[in-house]
């Protein structure tokens, strides 16, 4: 449970797919217009990650790790594979059901949804989820089970939440303040969210 | 032979570099950009992978392009890009294991990075191979360019070193002079790459 605990706070603050990792970035910079777009992304971003992580854990570990379908067969080499392919489904997958049961939450994210098939946060996670079952098992960034898997995934998915809706409602001040031309858009956006990881900075070394 | 190289063929292949960057001007693929520079051998290897990357999907999804039903073709573009992306990393991890432990996750990173998706669905799914080659190959560099000078950046102020060699020489330290650790740090990337696309687009706006 403490391990649970530590695990998720660090992977808000201390690993923070953006602030630490830089994944996401490209649908992070083109959303981050509106706080409540980024908030819509940031929830379907939270949603797939809770989906895909657990079931490429459950994938990595009675599939494609050493020994698992073939004794002395390592299998991992075809983690990118079959990773993507997951992913790719469930997307769809969600979006389906998304469609089906609540046409307004679809309509809302529209065209966030299928996009997240490519969003590298998304198969980040899966990729430092297969690096961290490697790990020593009394470190902070241990994942054991299918619930830490999850208990990573929330944590992730929060940390990236949290991420993008603090940038979009910078970015709606920032229409207001006066920043020379070849800077505006792009430019202005990155020196800003390196502000934003260097306050961020402060939370490493965090234990609980 | 002179019509492979016409006007229009090195016109595809050079707007990438400045003009048309995927990283700076289309805003593609930042996430490794940011992440393998702290050191300038990681940038180089990470800017080769992607060029390959980006030259052999383009040519493979230009081959295929009339062949795909239009409703899977990400699919299809993600599988491609997949197995390309697995053949590097098994190459990395056989001769530049060092680099491979490095990179890390952003070498699987790579399926994911929109330069490759965005070439291919706007590049590759109309062009031929060969122009599509000369596509996947710039876009590759304009990447390239800018994760080297982002790497140069942080490995001279941040460690004094150049590919691991010394370069500021002792007697500077001597005097006073200190590593700038914070260069080392996520947060120097996004400034330093903020800064780049402010210069490129301040010398783009004049011409």
């Amino acid at each position: 449970m403490e391990h649970m605990l530590s695990l998720f706070v660090r992977s808000i603050f201390v690993d923070n797919m953006i602030f630490a990792f830089f994944l996401g970035m490209c649908s992070y910079l083109a959303v981050a217009k509106t706080v409540k777009t980024a908030f819509g992304l940031g929830l379907a971003v939270i949603f797939v990650l809770l989906v895909t992580v657990p079931v490429n854990y459950l994938l990595q570990t009675q599939v494609l790790g050493p020994n698992c379908l073939v004794e002395g067969v390592d299998l991992s080499f075809l983690a990118f594979i079959l990773f993507i392919g997951v992913i790719a489904g469930i997307v769809q997958l969600v979006e389906m059901i998304v469609e089906r049961f609540s046409p307004s939450l679809y309509a809302s994210l529209g065209i966030f949804l299928p996009l997240i098939a490519v969003n590298c946060a998304i198969m980040g996670a899966s990729l430092f989820m297969q690096q961290r079952i490697g790990m020593e098992p009394n470190s902070a960034q241990y994942i054991g089970g299918v619930a830490d898997a999850i208990v990573y995934a929330l944590g992730s998915g929060i940390g990236w939440l949290l991420a993008i809706v603090a940038l979009a409602a910078i970015n709606e001040k920032m229409a207001y303040t006066d920043v020379p031309r070849p800077l505006r858009g792009l430019g202005i956006t990155f020196i800003t969210v390196g502000l934003m990881a260097m306050a961020f900075m402060c939370f490493s070394g965090l234990t609980i | 032979m002179s019509q492979l190289f016409s006007k229009e063929n090195k016109e595809i292949f050079s707007s990438p570099l400045n003009l048309n960057n995927p990283v700076t001007v289309q805003v593609l693929g930042i996430c490794s950009a940011l992440a393998v520079t702290v050191q300038l051998e990681p940038a180089i290897v990470m800017g080769l992978s992607v060029t390959v990357i980006t030259a052999f999907a383009n040519v493979i999804i230009s081959l295929l392009r009339k062949t795909v039903p239009n409703r899977i073709r990400i699919i299809v573009q993600l599988v491609v890009v997949a197995t390309l992306v697995t053949l590097v990393s098994q190459v990395l991890k056989a001769y530049a294991y060092d680099v491979s432990v490095q990179l890390s996750v952003y070498v699987g990173l790579i399926i994911t990075n929109c330069i490759l998706m965005g070439r291919l669905e706007a590049f590759a799914m109309q062009n031929g191979p060969w122009a599509s080659f000369l596509d996947g190959v710039g876009s590759g560099l304009g990447y390239a360019w800018i994760l080297v000078a982002v790497g140069f950046v942080r490995e001279l102020f941040g460690a004094g070193t150049l590919l691991g060699i010394q370069v500021i020489p002792d007697v500077c330290y001597e005097w006073g002079y200190a590593n700038n650790g914070m260069m080392t740090m996520p947060a120097m990337a996004l400034i330093i790459v903020g800064c780049i696309i402010w210069a490129t687009r301040a010398i783009n706006d004049k011409k």
